[in-house]
């Protein structure tokens, strides 16, 4: 196996060379590298696996996107909890550590901003779900005489379909309150899309898919601001996930 | 592994706030979540291989499948996230036209229905003359 390709994982301005992080990509060996006064977490990889025409096809398949999207996040993961990061973009690579070097020492200023800018804050997931009503007893008066029968059901249906968008209308409005007021105790807060029910694993449709960048030591007071916003929004249903590093914030301007 | 001491459970294990039940589970995180954040996020450094990941053609299909179904989204009407009034200007207008929308849209179907519904109660009443005239005969 030849190891011509580099892999970025993050960059950190932490100097000490003694980092202990899972394998990474392929199971290779991450290494800490000094580049612009920054240290870069990488590791080499081949470029038969890991080279343009290479990855091309393979992110297309989707078992070893997922083993190697793993892998890159448990380093990132692992890195982040040592030491401020800033999490690089998946697929970053370069052909030999000179190149890489001269690519990260061009942008050092720019980097450390960035890094002061966000490295040392994790972020936190929340992702909130429409909690369908329990069906009410339904009136039994309401029920129709045989003659009036359809006349009664379309109107049923008419109050069914008033009823369900009136509920889901509420509903989003409560997630975007929730959102309202989770950001007032974040740095800085991004909006996913919504995943597909197959997805997130439940049938109930999701809302809400954001990420807040919270300070240091500021997980504890997060959690309870969620559960106090489920507690008040019977409708939903809150899930926290993290800490996760500040992925979804290291590409942002200030 | 390292393990942190954070007193928080690692990146991707859930914790369930709501009604339903309060669960709060352990495990590897939701290969979803993992990949939403590293694909198209993250530091933007040119690298000496340049992929850019929103052009393979079969990851973006799989993606959309597993990551969002935004049809169905918009279908029950919760693509509020696309025109955000935080995240661009202009999208609290297209927000208001889209309510605006919205709500003709309903008024449509409520006139639908009412047409329905009197046609129906028509068809009803004719039917049981209907009934009647043929058992008098």
């Amino acid at each position: 196996m030849t190891y011509e390709g580099v892999w970025v994982y993050a960059i950190a301005d932490h100097a000490d060379g003694d980092v202990f992080l899972p394998a990474g990509v392929a199971g290779t060996l991450v290494r800490a590298m000094t580049a612009g006064g920054l240290t870069v977490l990488a590791s080499n990889v081949d470029l038969a696996e890991f080279g343009e025409a290479a990855l091309r096809r393979n992110l297309a398949n989707l078992a070893w996107l997922e083993e190697v999207a793993r892998a890159h996040h448990d380093v990132v993961h692992a890195a982040a909890r040592l030491f401020p990061v800033l999490p690089a973009r998946f697929a970053t690579v370069y052909h030999g550590d000179a190149s890489m070097v001269a690519a990260f020492a061009e942008r050092g200023d720019q980097l450390r901003a960035a890094l002061a800018r966000v490295g040392g804050r994790m972020e936190w997931g929340v992702k909130v779900y429409a909690v369908p009503k329990q069906r009410g007893a339904e009136p039994v008066a309401a029920r129709p005489a045989a003659p009036g029968a359809g006349m009664a059901y379309l109107k049923r249906r008419q109050s069914e379909i008033s009823a369900k968008r009136e509920s889901s209308r509420t509903a989003v409005a409560s997630a975007r309150e929730v959102h309202v007021g989770l950001s007032g105790h974040a740095a800085r807060t991004r909006l996913y899309p919504p995943q597909a029910p197959a997805l997130s694993g439940t049938k109930e449709p999701m809302l809400l898919n954001a990420a807040y960048l919270l300070d240091a030591g500021g997980a504890a007071r997060f959690a309870s601001v969620v559960a106090d916003a489920a507690a008040a929004h019977p409708d939903l249903r809150l899930d926290l996930t993290g800490p996760w590093p500040p992925y979804s914030f290291a590409g942002q301007e200030a | 592994m390292i393990e942190g001491n954070i007193a928080a459970a690692g990146a991707g294990a859930a914790q369930s706030y709501g009604t339903a039940s309060v669960a709060s589970g352990r495990g590897s995180a939701n290969l979803g979540d993992i990949l939403e954040r590293i694909l198209d996020k993250g530091l933007v450094i040119a690298g000496d291989i340049q992929v850019n990941l929103l052009d393979i053609e079969l990851l973006t299909i799989k993606l959309r499948l597993v990551i969002a179904s935004l049809d169905t989204a918009r279908e029950v009407g919760i693509n509020w996230w696309e025109n955000d009034p935080w995240l661009s200007a202009d999208a609290s207008r297209r927000a208001e036209e889209r309510e605006l929308a919205a709500e003709s849209d309903l008024r449509a179907e409520n006139r639908r229905l009412r047409g329905l519904v009197s046609e129906l109660e028509a068809g009803e009443n004719g039917g049981n003359r209907a009934t009647r005239e043929r058992r008098e005969r």
